[in-house]
């Protein structure tokens, strides 16, 4: 008996070759679609912002006067504003995914909460500046200050932070939940040194995407009523702020050219900024992995 | 440091859950309630504290228009430079301005229109007296591309016909122009330019045309194309004035057409003429000295910044008459 009948695999070789390489092709297209895209983007901004990146402009606060314009204001705020969002949405999000995933009984309820935590992702960001404004800004009467944009902005990313750590969490093998049991660890030291190690480059990677999202958030923060001009910096979480997105939206905005070029330079400087935190995060995802 | 904002942040978040699990009952009472004491205690507080490197107690807010941003913003620095402080300054355009104005949120609000009845009758209630300034006058400006040798000129009726998607082509709008497609260009709803267009123009129907939001891209796409025509702000016009050609516009009241130009806009001989306004706050006037400073710094600095932003000042003696009314 033969196994393999070489007539056939012969007949049929050529075309299953031709799919696959089709296949290869059609995927490479894909990525290619996208990378095209940024970096035209990329090039382009650069292109049309590298001359008006000087020091002045690192350094002056915003005007309408272009000769003097500059982002120093809005970089601190932007800065400020991460530095509350970051602790805050990180800390409630993993804490809520781990009990979702860890401590929550299977049952409907559990259930209808994960479906809106969900659901709550593809909600308009304008929709939670709204919400801000009524429970930060007025009800709990912190205006328009760092704090309260910052909450907004953590409500805003934690859906996206939640089902990522939700997903990282369940991706950690039973066997190792199991063995850490067997060894006796009750189930806080099992969650805190096995589970949560295990589940961190995930858990990242969610971080990573939901704070790219926030520093570039401009909607809810006009909602919140965040001025664009003001000439000092925060000395607290509770001082008002400007925000680097603003900022950019604001001088599209303006007639005369030179604006489009400082669009360009504000545009540079918050690509810096969101690359150098991401860095720090996949940084600490590379230190802290421990794959199973 | 900033381990004690994380930990505020915390707190705050707690308090926001204990919040919303309590608050669903009376609402609205409570809410209009703590708003107004928050108000108070803003005032209070923030005046004798956190601004101490100026000369001048008080803290100065404002929101409105992004119109009339720009002027305002070029004051704010002019003040900045004098006073060594400044105000802090919102752009969530006139009515989301209002919105916090008829809150007692900001002193003064930027507005591109004049304030609405609902607006008014909201401040009413609120127990908020405001004064009325004005900073400047702006001429909405209708323009074709520079290449464009046929349009001298349009009348209200003609803009009618051309925003109302009546016309396909331009000899619709008049017999004698040629037959060429024509498409309209506009800035969208977002815009009080839209909106002041829409009330002296298309007597508050819908416009149908191409309206963008980005302004930018409404003078360039007239000056790509010979048989577009588009309207924006003057200070736009004034910015492209090698690329665009400014129509003259003839008004129900007018008995030619007349060309946007600094004289006719500042006597509103030019039909399509608006004022810019500020709305200020009469208690913040009169409490607020840091505040009142900055109202007067204003109206003796706006015709410059209202120059320098492209939109055209106020004859002099207008605001002095503004200074010496200040309430």
């Amino acid at each position: 008996m033969q196994l393999v009948d070489k007539d056939q695999v012969s007949k049929s070789l050529g075309g299953r070759l031709i799919r696959n390489n089709i296949m290869k092709f059609l995927f490479l297209l894909c990525t290619l679609v996208g990378l095209v895209v940024l970096v035209t983007l990329i090039v382009d901004t650069v292109l049309d912002g590298w001359n008006y990146l000087t020091w002045d402009f690192l350094t002056s606060f915003s005007s309408s006067r272009p000769e003097n314009a500059g982002v120093y204001g809005a970089i601190i705020g932007s800065i400020w504003l991460m530095a509350v969002t970051a602790p805050v949405s990180i800390i409630l999000s993993v804490g809520t995914a781990m009990y979702l995933e860890e401590y929550a009984p299977e049952n409907r309820l559990t259930d209808f909460i994960k479906i809106n935590i969900s659901n709550l992702a593809g909600v308009p960001s304008v929709v939670f500046g709204l919400l801000g404004l009524t429970i930060f800004v007025r009800q709990l009467a912190l205006g328009n200050s760092v704090l309260a944009a910052g909450l907004t902005l953590s409500l805003m990313i934690l859906p996206v932070i939640v089902v990522s750590s939700q997903e990282a969490i369940r991706s950690v093998p039973s066997t190792v939940r199991e063995a850490s049991v067997g060894m006796g660890a009750t189930k806080w030291q099992t969650v805190s040194r096995i589970i949560l190690p295990a589940a961190i480059p995930g858990i990242i990677t969610g971080i990573i995407l939901a704070l790219s999202r926030a520093i570039g958030e401009t909607a809810p923060l006009v909602v919140l009523g965040v001025p664009v001009s003001l000439l000092v910096t925060p000395n607290s979480a509770l001082d008002t702020f400007q925000a680097l997105p603003m900022q950019i939206y604001n001088w599209v905005k303006m007639p005369q050219e030179e604006f489009q070029y400082l669009t360009a330079a504000g545009i540079i400087i918050l690509l810096i900024i969101l690359f150098l935190m991401n860095s720090v995060a996949i940084y600490i995802r590379n230190k802290f992995s421990k794959r199973y | 440091m900033k381990k004690s904002t994380f930990l505020a942040a915390l707190l705050m978040s707690l308090m926001f859950i204990l919040a919303a699990c309590s608050g669903s009952g009376g609402s609205a009472e409570e809410d209009s309630a703590s708003g107004s004491s928050d108000e108070s205690a803003d005032a209070g507080s923030e005046g004798e504290s956190s601004e101490g490197s100026g000369d001048l107690s008080g803290e100065i807010v404002g929101d409105g228009s992004s119109t009339v941003f720009p002027i305002m913003e070029i004051i704010n620095e002019e003040f900045n430079a004098e006073h060594s402080m400044a105000a802090e300054i919102g752009v969530s355009g006139t009515g989301g301005g209002f919105e916090r104005f008829t809150e007692g949120e900001t002193h003064f609000n930027n507005a591109s229109r004049e304030i609405s009845e609902e607006e008014v009758s909201l401040l009413e209630e609120n127990g908020i007296d405001y004064t009325e300034f004005l900073v400047g006058t702006d001429g909405l400006t209708v323009a074709v591309s520079q290449d464009n040798d046929f349009v001298d000129s349009l009348t209200f009726d003609e803009l009618y016909t051309i925003y109302s998607g009546e016309a396909d082509s331009w000899s619709d709008v008049r017999e004698d122009f040629p037959d060429e497609p024509i498409t309209a260009y506009g800035p969208d709803q977002s815009h009080g330019t839209h909106d002041f267009f829409v009330e002296t123009v298309m007597n508050d129907e819908d416009i149908d045309a191409q309206l963008i939001q980005d302004t930018n891209q409404v003078v360039s796409s007239v000056t790509q194309d010979t048989s577009s025509i588009g309207f924006f702000g003057y200070s736009f016009y004034l910015e492209n004035q090698d690329s665009l050609k400014a129509v003259p516009v003839q008004g129900p009241d007018n008995e030619e057409a007349i060309e946007p130009t600094d004289e006719t806009v500042q006597d509103y001989s030019y039909p399509l003429s608006r004022p810019l306004f500020v709305y200020a706050n009469n208690e913040s006037l009169n409490n607020n000295e840091a505040f009142r400073t900055f109202m007067e710094f204003t109206l003796e600095n706006a015709a410059a910044a209202t120059e320098e932003s492209g939109y055209v000042a106020l004859p002099e003696e207008d605001y002095q008459e503004q200074i010496d009314q200040l309430p």
